[in-house]
């Protein structure tokens, strides 16, 4: 069964006497798992793809680069026997897509850029991922386009199914990411909208007063990742109690736990296990 | 403390100008000194504390209730106390561990919870065009079941709190049946984790196709005292017709699913709108009622009962069609290497499993310890699959970043979204209603908190 304490850390020696053994299975499992790319025999031309554009924010063209990897099993500060050091994984979220986008997806797009003249400005992006069309939308015109999104006959976005944060440390300049699941049951579509804020400047307008279901959503968002959504009629706290201070689901915060001790061994609290990230 | 009011305000923060008159802590006291207070007032508006531990709000659910009389003129619901970070911990345990916590959002339809997160999890790793016939026809089937659970949950604590135990002891004494199906298959009557990604934990027992059958019969033999018991009941009625009304429009605007929106016209179910699972090969009826009250949601889940009853129906024959399949993904690196077993005990490895990586084969152990340690992959990205539970829509936002372990789970929990139409089903009527209300909006606070 899992046994968390027992340690994948190469350098150490323990009772555990099958390390090549083991070494070779990683291998095996590891290698085909990470993209071609990553790893540095990858080809040279992908690796001049890759180097001009470093973590940060995603550039418009080609795959948004979320953060780079090296080595494999997440040790530090130790010498590298494993020689799995020298690994290098790209985190690669599924870039912008390119029309015909297929599906109700070119329509959509094209009756917003009809309703709003703008339209350029205002979807910054258009990602198509595993069949679901994601628009990456500033945050300023964000109230405009659900106005839009919700109200008119062809788009009709009228469930309002959730919002959800998420927040990216290595994106620097829009850590911070509100995701809105919107639903049209008239013509039964759904639709991701992402607004992203700086860290420095955590605002967001509100959507309560184009969908009123969205009120304890964005209070738990703003509980849980400290975005503020500009305009809600009482953003507070709905989780946490009132007093509490930081914003737990940040990466930033910690989980907590203490160390467990079984039959003479210590099993680390979750948040300092072996992370293999 | 002795008193609900207070001539300090407690809430004002510092270097805050406190609120001018009377401030209302409803923190409780002492009801000579309410009746005093109130003595002194002169008109019958009083705010009154319920909850967190009141026995009728259906978990730790605080309300404070503004009144006229016995009328509610104001509610706020206060949520929050059984908040366990079910969402954080997902993101230090790796993408099967995580179901474990999912499983124990909403703890009256655990089954959903987890299927919910699965698809997400299924669509990101992109193997849905894999999961086996069988796999599927299990997870329906373990739905339905669940939602006739979670459905004789709210009928019967909905009648024990209009002080109808007979509702709640039928109720009860069929969701028994049910919990005694899931002992079987998952080994736990709650908290199953027995929906993974790529498949479920085990296949049916020997003894579990019979035990599906036996159990069917006699839940259509003996469900139906509950409607004969209910329905035209002239107690039950004149406590739900017209009562915590909500009409389509403000369904819409509050963006209220499930019963409550069946219940109020609109024939809207994930289950045909956006199928998943296979949901599209099984014939079945969206109960649909107009009248948009109580009555209407109360009536509604019994109906949504029998259809399930019928899809399970469909389920058993097609179980005994595809003995034999695969109940996990034929990939092994995902598939969870172990075939689990149910044994006196509850869920765990098999036997024969155990034998074979600790006697025989080395590599069978380290693909099992670097399976069940470590975990598999997922491709960067995020999904959510909207699917109908048994209190409406319930979605996973799963976002991975490449690693063995979610990046964020985000459970999109239905009750948490209808506990904000309590105050437009309350405001205006009696207290003994907001009783009633909360009954039939079903909410869990394991899942509203999560």
């Amino acid at each position: 069964m899992s046994d968390p304490s027992t340690p994948k850390n190469t350098p150490r020696d323990d009772s555990n006497g099958q390390q090549p053994g083991k070494d070779a299975e990683e291998t095996k499992d590891k290698v085909p798992s990470t993209p071609p790319d990553a790893t540095p025999e990858g080809g040279p031309e992908e690796r001049a793809d890759l180097e001009p554009t470093p973590t940060g924010p995603g550039s418009a063209q080609g795959p948004e680069i979320l953060a780079v990897r090296d080595g494999m099993f997440g040790v530090k500060g130790t010498p590298d026997t494993s020689g799995y050091g020298r690994l290098r994984r790209v985190i690669e979220f599924p870039g912008p897509s390119q029309r015909p986008y297929g599906s109700w997806y070119d329509a959509a797009i094209d009756r917003i850029a009809a309703l709003m003249p703008n339209a350029g400005q205002v979807i910054t992006r258009v990602v198509i991922d595993r069949g679901d069309l994601t628009l990456h939308v500033a945050r300023e015109h964000l109230l405009a386009l659900v106005k839009n999104l919700r109200d008119d006959a062809q788009l009709r976005f009228e469930f309002f199914s959730g919002v959800s944060g998420v927040h990216y440390p290595t994106d620097t300049g829009r850590e911070l990411h509100a995701v809105y699941h919107l639903g049209s049951m008239t013509h039964n579509r759904r639709l991701r909208l992402e607004v992203s804020a700086p860290d420095s400047d955590p605002h967001i307008p509100s959507v309560v007063s184009v969908y009123p279901g969205a009120d304890w959503h964005e209070r738990e968002t703003f509980d849980m990742f400290g975005l503020i959504f500009d305009g809600h009629p009482h953003l507070t706290r709905i989780l946490m109690p009132d007093d509490w201070p930081g914003h737990p689901q940040r990466k930033d915060y910690p989980l907590g736990g203490i160390d467990v001790e079984y039959k003479g061994a210590r099993i680390p609290s979750p948040e300092n296990r072996r992370s293999y990230n | 403390m002795t008193s609900t009011t207070s001539d300090q305000d407690l809430f004002a923060g510092q270097g805050e100008e406190p609120a001018e008159g009377t401030v209302y802590t409803a923190m409780g006291g002492d009801w000579d000194d309410i009746v005093t207070e109130q003595h002194d007032r002169g008109d019958e508006r009083i705010v009154v504390n319920m909850g967190p531990q009141h026995p009728s709000t259906h978990g730790v659910l605080r309300l404070i209730l503004e009144l006229d009389g016995e009328t509610v003129t104001e509610l706020r619901s206060s949520i929050g106390h059984l908040h366990t970070g079910i969402e954080k911990n997902t993101e230090f345990r790796t993408w099967t561990q995580a179901v474990a916590f999912i499983t124990r959002a909403d703890y009256v339809m655990p089954l959903h919870n987890e299927l919910a997160y699965v698809l997400s999890v299924e669509k990101l790793l992109e193997i849905e065009d894999q999961i086996t016939e069988r796999t599927k026809i299990i997870r329906v089937m373990m739905a339905e079941w669940m939602r006739i659970a979670s459905h004789l949950v709210a009928l019967g604590t909905g009648g024990m709190e209009l002080g109808a135990t007979t509702i709640m002891t039928v109720g009860f004494r069929e969701r028994e049946k049910i919990m005694d199906v899931f002992e079987a298959i998952t080994g736990l009557r709650m908290n199953h984790a027995y929906i993974r990604p790529g498949g479920v934990a085990n296949d049916l027992p020997d003894h579990g196709l019979q035990l599906l059958k036996d159990t069917l019969k006699s839940i259509k033999k003996q469900m139906p005292e509950l409607s004969k018991l209910a329905n035209a009941n002239p107690i039950v009625k004149s406590r739900l017709v017209g009562v915590g009304h909500l009409d389509l429009t403000a369904c819409m605007a509050l963006g209220v699913t499930g019963p409550i929106l069946r219940a109020a016209g609109y024939d809207y179910d994930l289950r045909k709108a956006l199928p998943y699972s296979g949901y599209e090969d099984y014939e079945f009826d969206i109960p649909v009622r107009d009248e948009g009250d109580s009555y209407a949601r109360f009536r509604n889940r019994i109906d949504e009962m029998w259809e399930s009853v019928r899809i399970i129906d469909q389920c058993v024959a097609r179980l005994e069609e595809t003995q034999g399949q695969r109940v996990m993904i034929d990939d092994p690196k995902i598939a969870w290497p172990a075939q689990l077993s149910i044994g006196s005990d509850g869920q765990g490895n098999s036997n024969e499993h155990l034998k074979h990586i600790m006697g025989q084969s080395m590599e069978s152990l380290i693909h099992h310890f670097k399976l069940v340690t470590e975990g598999f992959r997922v491709p960067p990205g995020q999904a959510y699959v909207p699917t109908e539970s048994a209190k409406g829509e319930l979605g996973a936002h799963v976002v991975s970043d490449g690693g063995t372990k979610p990046f964020r789970v985000h459970l999109r929990d239905p009750s948490f979204h209808h506990l904000q139409a309590l105050p437009a089903l309350s405001e205006g009527g009696m207290i003994a209603d907001v009783v009633v209300n909360i009954a039939t909006i079903d909410p869990v606070l394991g899942g509203v908190d999560r």
